[in-house]
């Protein structure tokens, strides 16, 4: 081949090769892309349906509940403001713990249980996901209350 | 005091490196001798305080001297000595001074090594790594010192994160490290070309071998972190599409291009402004890498603690490093044309595939991995990519890539006949194919479009790699063999196609369960009884664990027992999960305690991983590949042999 048509040759590959990669990538992206919605917009019944989405906040203190026995569990995640509650079934990393920063993965269910089929807690204890710490610096409550008690005012702001 | 000296020697190490920039480059360009010396000087005199400073923090770290902030904030009394220099490089601050020492050290073997290189061409390659260090240097000292000082000193540590107390990730940063810094040198010797304009395919045949063992350290650096991440963090799983992991993976990938076409452009002289391109991206993918990691721009378990002072450094670097060597190559690159052609059926054809679906490959890594950043300054929405797109994503080149490695590695130079190419390769096509469904059918009990697919890739690289060696143990002694570096390319072609196949397998039939267990109850997985016979207390070092004993079954045979762990360590009473393993090149079977769910029971996850060593074997023996192929004559005593071509 002559330079010029290895050229044409190799620009033509890398716009093929680029046009299915970005077809692809644009079609994949829809079906695998998961938003972050924060508690109380879940609460407030402002997430998408049929669909996994991620949850994240702080684990309520005591609400943690399992049978005994079981694999099974639920918790309640709050942002300080509302609460979620959440149910699981397996092994949880080894940093979670009830008053820790936790992300999950998963779906609402019909009776208004999100079904995590991923949990996530932070390697690092003083880490904590950016985009929960933001979430939670948003409702501004005091954490420690939020924690032990669980969420007072829930919808407040969004009724 | 030390650590006095350990800064002193930083900041030495800073005027050295600017010596080492300034004096060869200049020299370089009016043609003065005595300057260019001056460069090998510095780099040894840098390399030197480095080395000093390095080692004082880790005479810090050994003594546990704690009024260093950074040993006081990732060390501890009770660790062992082999995790207290470990330590060293455990953090940002640490892991830096790491990357450092390693960017001096490979300065220093280039100035040492490349004996056969124009000494204007060597100065320049050594200006260009010393501007590099400089930059690095300047990073450490003004937003980083893992020098100072804590006042009034603690009585102990705030201890190393629990994760990073384990052998493999002990060397995983310093394996990793040596393959990005490496790359360094391939864009030092890229800039160097465009800087003297002498482009022709000589530096391709200098650059190869660095580029080379950049690349077998990176391909070992990245094994080892994904068999960490399978046993210690506890999930069994063995790559994540985690940012973090993605970073370092890119440039693995470009670098692996850069293999490729550094090949055309040393045989045949084509490919020449590609090539520079290539390595230049193979280095701007590694200071990505560390942006990523370092800034806390992106959510990973791997990332650092987040310092927006860091990341803007980083950035601006970058900015300066790319930008610099972009505006270089446009202003050199027009002037690089090729009269050498090549047919539609020749090597370069198949180089040239490779190189443009790697590039396709890594350009779906780098869409997924900033994907969320972008989506989040556009819209403000956060979202996450999963690892669902990325396997898909990732497949889409990878699988023409199989394919045609195997032709390709059959195929000639300039331009191959068909029918003596088919010749060639129809009998492995067929074996392939017949392997493809064999396999899964007859050891697993199993088919699907996917694993035909799969096994089938796996055998047709196994098998074409295997053409070449084989014929050359064949021919009779006294005939020309194969060369080295011809065994090289077939022997990491092979570790390919183990990987390949490693992750067909595992990723079809490995079986993951959570269960509930308890002592004197059996769970049977995958065919496999696993029996708990009991719960008790251990004591380490610096944590204490509760184990439990768990004896597998195969047909009522007692085949192992193992010893998973929870762990809590002491000062920072985290919890950590050791996974009891039975490891096997044909199988792993994998048992991680959970949490406790009541008196007795435990949550546990127990796994059915066959074949998942293949993958770590595949990486390994690719490595192998690259070693076997930098020990070709060609690249040794190369003075003598460039003034007998010249």
């Amino acid at each position: 081949m002559k330079p010029r048509q290895q050229r044409m040759l190799a620009v033509g590959l890398a716009a093929l090769g680029i046009a299915i990669a970005a077809g692809l990538t644009l079609r994949a992206f829809q079906d695998n892309m998961m938003f972050f919605v924060e508690v109380s917009d879940v609460a407030a019944g402002k997430y998408p349906k049929e669909r996994n989405f991620r949850i994240g906040g702080l684990v309520v203190g005591g609400s943690l509940q399992r049978e005994e026995g079981s694999i099974d569990i639920r918790f309640e995640v709050t942002d300080t403001a509302c609460t979620v509650p959440v149910s699981y079934s397996g092994v949880l990393p080894d940093l979670f713990r009830e008053g820790q920063g936790v992300v999950a993965h998963g779906r609402m269910g019909d009776d208004n249980v999100f079904a995590a089929d991923k949990i996530m807690a932070k390697h690092d204890e003083d880490y904590m996901a950016p985009e929960v710490a933001a979430s939670l610096s948003k409702h501004q409550q005091d954490i420690q209350e939020a924690v032990v008690k669980g969420a007072a005012e829930c919808g407040t702001s969004d009724s | 005091m030390i650590p006095e000296i350990g800064h002193f020697a930083l900041i030495l190490a800073l005027a050295l490196a600017i010596c080492q920039t300034v004096f060869p480059l200049v020299g370089a360009h009016r043609g003065d001798a005595a300057m260019m010396a001056v460069g090998r000087s510095a780099v040894i005199g840098q390399f030197l305080f480095v080395s000093v400073a390095f080692a004082c923090l880790t005479y810090a770290f050994l003594t546990s001297d704690f009024s260093v902030l950074y040993v006081a904030n990732h060390s501890q009394l009770a660790l062992p000595k082999l995790y207290k220099v470990s330590a060293v490089w455990g953090a940002h601050e640490g892991s830096l001074l790491l990357w450092i020492l390693l960017q001096a050290a490979w300065a220093l073997a280039v100035a040492r090594f490349s004996t056969g290189v124009p000494e204007a061409f060597s100065a320049r390659v050594i200006g260009v790594l010393g501007f590099l260090s400089v930059g690095f240097l300047l990073f450490a000292l003004l937003t980083s010192n893992p020098f100072e000082r804590l006042m009034p000193a603690p009585g102990d540590g705030g201890d190393l994160n629990p994760l990073l107390q384990d052998p493999g990730l002990a060397i995983h940063p310093p394996l990793l490290y040596v393959g990005y810094v490496g790359f360094s040198v391939a864009f030092a010797f890229a800039i160097a070309a465009m800087i003297s304009g002498n482009l022709d395919q000589k530096w391709a045949k200098w650059t190869r071998p660095w580029t080379t063992v950049a690349w077998m350290f990176l391909t070992l650096g990245i094994a080892l972190g994904s068999w960490w991440a399978y046993y210690e963090l506890g999930w069994g799983g063995w790559w994540f599409w985690d940012a973090v992991e993605n970073a370092s993976f890119m440039p693995w990938l470009i670098g692996t291009a850069l293999i490729h076409s550094l090949a055309v452009t040393e045989k045949r002289g084509l490919f020449k402004s590609w090539t520079l391109l290539l390595a230049i991206t193979a280095f701007s993918l590694s200071l990505l890498g560390t942006f990523l990691v370092r800034s806390g721009i992106i959510v990973s378990v791997h990332a650092f603690a987040t310092d927006p002072t860091r990341g803007f450094f980083i950035l601006t670097f970058l900015a300066v490093v790319v930008i610099g060597a972009l505006m270089l190559y446009a202003w050199r690159a027009p002037s690089l044309d090729s009269d050498v052609g090549f047919g539609l059926l020749s090597r370069e054809t198949f180089l040239l595939l490779n190189n443009v679906l790697l590039v396709v490959a890594t350009a779906l890594v780098l869409i997924g991995t900033l994907a969320p950043l972008v989506v989040e300054m556009m819209t403000g929405g956060k979202i996450s990519i999963g690892p669902p797109w990325f396997n898909v994503a990732f497949l889409v080149p990878m699988l023409p890539l199989i394919i045609l490695l195997g032709m390709g590695m059959h195929t000639a130079w300039r331009t191959q006949k068909a029918d003596a190419w088919w010749r060639v390769l129809r009998i492995p096509a067929i074996v392939a194919i017949v392997l493809g469904v064999v396999i899964p059918l007859l050891i697993y009990g199993r088919v699907s479009i996917l694993l035909v697919v799969g096994c089938g890739a796996a055998a047709w690289i196994v098998i074409t790699s295997l053409i070449l060696p084989i014929r050359s143990l064949r021919r009779e002694k006294g005939t020309a063999g194969i060369t080295r570096s011809a065994l090289g390319m077939s022997i990491a072609h092979l570790g390919m196609g183990l990987f390949v196949i490693g992750v067909t397998v595992v990723s079809a039939f490995g079986v993951e369960s959570d269960q509930a267990l308890q002592p004197g109850e059996s769970i049977e997985v995958a065919g496999f009884e696993f029996h708990m016979v009991s719960l008790s207390n251990v004591r380490g070092p610096n944590f204490s664990a509760i184990e439990a004993e768990i004896e597998i079954r195969d047909d009522g045979k007692l085949i192992d027992t193992i010893h998973p762990q929870k762990r809590q360590y002491l000062v920072q009473k985290s919890w950590m999960t050791e996974a009891g393993i039975r490891a096997g090149l044909d199988k792993d079977l994998f048992v991680a305690l959970g949490d406790q769910l009541g008196q007795n029971a435990w949550s546990v996850r127990i796994q059915y991983k066959p074949l998942i060593r293949f993958i770590w074997l595949g990486a390994l023996v690719m490595a192998l590949g690259g070693l076997i192929a930098i020990s070709d004559r060609r690249y040794r005593g190369s003075s003598r042999e460039t003034e007998a071509t010249a």
